[in-house]
C-alpha cells in the first residue's frame, strides 16, 4: 500500500485547510472518498474531490498501478489481479480497502459496480456512504421491466411492448409480436450499456431469437428475463439528466443527443439535442422529475428515450453518472460530479430549476484505443500524448506520455469535448482539436471522428441511431 | 525504485534481525547492510537508480512506479497477500504468533490472518521453507500482492 509520499508533490491542503471544509450549507464535507473505478472517470472523480478538499483513495488492479489518478491520489490500495471480476468487481476487496483507509464514502463511477444494488447495499451496511441512489432505487430502476412499469405509472410514454418479462409460451409470444408489429427487439431485463438485445424482422426468427437472447442474458447478467419492444426504424437517442438531493429537491438539466452509435455503443454525444424546442425540453424535464420524485431518487441519474415522429419513448434509466456528462456540464455550467459529492455529504441541492439555463452547444467525441477500420482494441505503450487546447476545448483523459494502455479493460482512453455559442462553432472547434491531437504508440478512432464531423448530414444534425452503422457499412 | 521503497527497506532492516537485504528490480538493484549496532547505512546504489530520479516534483507524480514489488534474492521467495485487509500475526491479541523468523513452514500451514469486512481469513502458505523475514507489522493494513514474508 502506498502511504502518503513524504517528499511528494506540494499539496495545497497540507497543513492549511481545516479537517472538514464546510460548505455553503454548513454541512461538513466528506473527509475521504474511495474511488471504485479506473481510467478517465476515476481521474474526473479525483479532480472533483480535490476541489472540495476531500482526501482520495484510489483502488486499482495490479495492471493499473500506473494509472494517472492512482499516482495523484492521496492513498492507493491494490485490490486484485487484472481481471475485473477479481478487482474492480470484487466487492469485499473494495469495501475492505475502504475499511483499512478509513474512507467515509465510495464513488462507483460508471460501469463496474455503479449500478449494482447489492454493492450499494453492502457499502451502506458496512458503514460507508454510497455516492448514488439508495440500493432499493437502483434495484427498482436498474431492472428495465420494473423501470418501464414505474414510468408508465407517471405519464412517461414507453416504447410499445410486453409489459413484463416474456413467458415460455411460444403462442403467446408470437401473438404479442404480431400485436406490436414487426420488427420487434428482444431485450434482456438485466442488461445495459447496449448489450443483451436482438432485433427480429420476421415471425420465423422470433422464437429462436428469444431463446438465444435468454441464454446470452443468463451468461452475461446472471438473469435470463427478457422482454419485447417495438423496434423503431429511425429513432434518435435523446436522454435527460437529473440531479436530486436527499431532501426531495430534484431538477432536470436538459437533454443530450447520443444518436451517433455503433453496435449500441455511443461514439459522439451533444447537448442540447438539435431541433428539440424549449417547450419539449421543459415538458419532458418535468415528467422525468415527477417520476424521480415518485421513487425518492437521489444523486445523479439519466432517463434514456428513443425519439421518433415528435414522440419520446422511455427505454431505460441509468442510476449513475454517465460517460457523456461533460456536454451537460458545459452547456449548463453545473459540475455534476461535484454535485454528487455535495449531495452525498447531505447538502441541499445548490440549484433550482430556474437556475438551469442551456447556453451554447457542446459536442463530445469518445476516444478509443482501437483500430479505426476494424475496431479491434489497440492496447500498448503511449509514446507521445499531446492533447489539444484553446477556447472551448476540454479534454477528459487519463493518458500521459509513457503510460501503457492495458489490454484487460474497455478501450475508452479519453473524451474530447468542444463547446461554443452555436453548434457550428462547437463542430469547428472539435475539428481543430482533433487535428491537434497526437496519440503515438497505439491506434485510436480520432480519424473516424474527423470523418463523421465532416459529413454534411452530421453538420445538418438530427440523425437517427442507425445512421453511423449504415454509413460505415457502405464503406 | 523510488524513495518510499528505499525508506521501507531501511525500516524493515532496522526492525527485523536481518543483517543485509538485496532487492533487484529489472536492471536496478539495491543492497542495504547493517553496520555494527545502529541505523542501517545505505550502500552505494547502482547507477541506474540515481539516473532514473525525475527532477520536477509534478512530473515525479507521473513517473510510473517500478513494476510490482522487488524480486527477492536467489533461493528466496516472497509470500504476498492474496487479499486486502488488516494483517494479524497471531490468532488473537496477546497470543503467540503463527510463525516466527527462522521457523520451518509446510505448504498449507497458517502463516497469518487478514481481516476484511469483520471476517478473519486464515492465510495458508503455498510454499514450504524457512521464514527469513516478516515484512509487515501486526495490525498493519495490507493490499493485494503486498509482500508479507520472505521464505527460503
Amino acid at each position: 500500500m502506498a502511504p502518503p509520499d513524504p517528499i511528494g508533490p506540494p499539496s495545497s491542503l497540507a497543513g492549511s485547510a481545516p479537517n472538514q471544509a464546510e460548505s455553503a450549507n454548513h454541512m461538513p464535507m466528506l473527509e475521504k472518498i474511495l474511488i471504485a473505478n479506473r481510467g478517465e472517470i476515476a481521474l474526473r472523480i479525483l479532480r472533483a474531490c480535490r476541489e472540495l478538499g476531500i482526501k482520495t483513495v484510489a483502488v486499482h488492479s495490479t495492471a493499473d498501478a500506473n494509472l494517472k489518478h492512482v499516482l495523484l491520489a492521496d492513498e492507493s490500495v491494490c485490490i486484485g489481479p487484472p481481471p475485473s471480476a477479481l478487482s474492480y468487481l470484487n466487492m469485499p476487496a473494495i469495501i475492505s480497502a475502504a475499511e483499512v483507509t478509513d474512507a467515509v464514502a465510495i464513488h462507483p463511477g460508471y460501469g463496474f459496480l455503479s449500478e449494482s444494488a447489492d454493492f450499494a447495499e453492502r457499502v451502506e451496511n458496512s458503514g460507508f456512504t454510497f455516492i448514488g441512489p439508495k440500493a432499493e432505487t437502483i434495484r427498482l430502476l436498474g431492472d428495465k421491466v420494473s423501470a418501464i412499469k414505474v414510468m408508465r405509472a407517471h405519464r412517461v410514454k414507453c416504447v410499445p411492448g410486453s409489459d413484463s418479462a416474456l413467458g415460455d409460451h411460444p403462442d403467446e409470444n408470437l401473438r404479442m409480436a404480431r400485436d406490436i408489429g414487426y420488427p420487434v427487439i428482444i431485450k434482456a431485463s438485466g442488461g445495459g450499456g447496449g448489450r443483451g438485445m436482438r432485433v427480429v424482422h420476421a415471425e420465423g426468427a422470433l422464437l429462436s431469437s428469444i431463446a438465444i437472447t435468454k441464454s446470452e442474458a443468463l451468461a452475461a447478467f446472471g438473469n435470463d428475463a427478457v422482454y419485447m419492444e417495438k423496434f423503431l426504424e429511425r429513432p434518435r437517442h435523446i436522454e435527460f439528466q437529473i440531479l436530486a438531493d436527499n431532501y426531495g429537491n430534484i431538477i432536470s438539466l436538459g437533454e443530450r443527443d447520443c444518436s451517433m452509435q455503433r453496435r449500441h455503443q455511443k461514439v459522439i454525444e451533444e447537448a442540447p439535442a438539435p431541433f428539440i424546442s424549449a417547450k419539449q425540453r421543459q415538458t419532458m424535464g418535468e415528467r422525468c422529475v415527477e417520476a424521480c420524485m415518485a421513487v425518492g431518487y437521489r444523486s445523479a441519474g439519466t432517463l434514456e428515450f428513443l425519439y421518433q415522429d415528435d414522440e419520446f419513448y422511455f427505454i431505460e434509466m441509468n442510476t449513475r453518472i454517465q460517460v457523456e456528462h461533460p456536454v451537460t456540464e458545459l452547456v449548463t455550467g453545473i459540475d455534476l460530479v461535484k454535485a454528487q459529492l455535495q449531495i452525498a455529504a447531505g447538502e441541499k441541492l445548490a440549484y433550482t430549476q430556474a437556475d438551469v439555463q442551456v447556453r451554447g452547444h457542446a459536442i463530445e467525441c469518445r476516444l478509443n484505443a482501437e483500430d479505426p477500420r476494424t475496431f479491434m482494441p489497440s492496447p500498448g505503450p503511449i509514446k507521445l500524448w499531446h492533447p489539444p487546447g484553446g477556447p472551448g476545448i476540454r479534454v477528459d483523459s487519463h493518458l500521459y506520455s509513457g503510460y501503457n494502455v492495458p489490454p484487460h479493460y474497455d478501450s475508452l482512453i479519453g473524451k474530447l469535448i468542444a463547446h461554443g455559442d452555436t453548434r457550428e462553432t462547437a463542430i469547428a472547434r472539435m475539428r481543430n482539436a482533433l487535428s491537434e491531437l497526437v496519440v503515438e504508440g497505439i491506434k485510436t478512432n480520432a480519424a473516424l471522428h474527423q470523418e463523421i464531423l465532416a459529413h454534411a448530414a452530421f453538420q445538418a444534425g438530427g440523425l437517427d441511431i442507425h445512421y453511423l452503422e449504415r454509413r460505415l457499412g457502405l464503406k | 525504485m523510488d524513495i518510499r521503497k528505499i525508506k521501507k527497506m531501511i525500516e524493515l532492516l532496522e526492525e527485523s534481525g536481518i543483517a543485509e537485504i538485496e532487492i533487484r528490480e529489472g536492471e536496478e538493484s539495491l543492497r542495504i547492510a547493517r553496520v555494527v549496532p545502529g541505523p542501517a547505512v545505505l550502500a552505494a546504489p547502482a547507477a541506474p537508480i540515481a539516473a532514473s530520479a525525475p527532477t520536477p516534483s509534478i512530473a515525479a507524480a507521473l513517473v510510473p512506479a517500478g513494476s510490482g514489488g522487488g524480486q527477492p534474492a536467489a533461493g528466496e521467495q516472497l509470500i504476498t497477500a492474496p487479499m486486502v485487509g488488516t494483517y494479524y500475526s497471531a490468532p488473537s491479541p496477546g497470543a503467540k504468533a503463527f510463525v516466527d523468523i527462522g521457523e520451518e513452514v509446510q505448504v498449507g500451514q497458517t502463516l497469518c490472518i487478514i481481516e476484511a469486512m469483520k471476517m478473519m481469513n486464515q492465510i495458508d502458505s503455498e510454499k514450504a521453507g524457512r521464514i527469513k523475514a516478516v515484512l509487515v507489522k501486526n495490525g498493519e493494513p495490507v493490499e493485494f500482492d503486498q509482500p508479507l514474508f520472505i521464505i527460503e
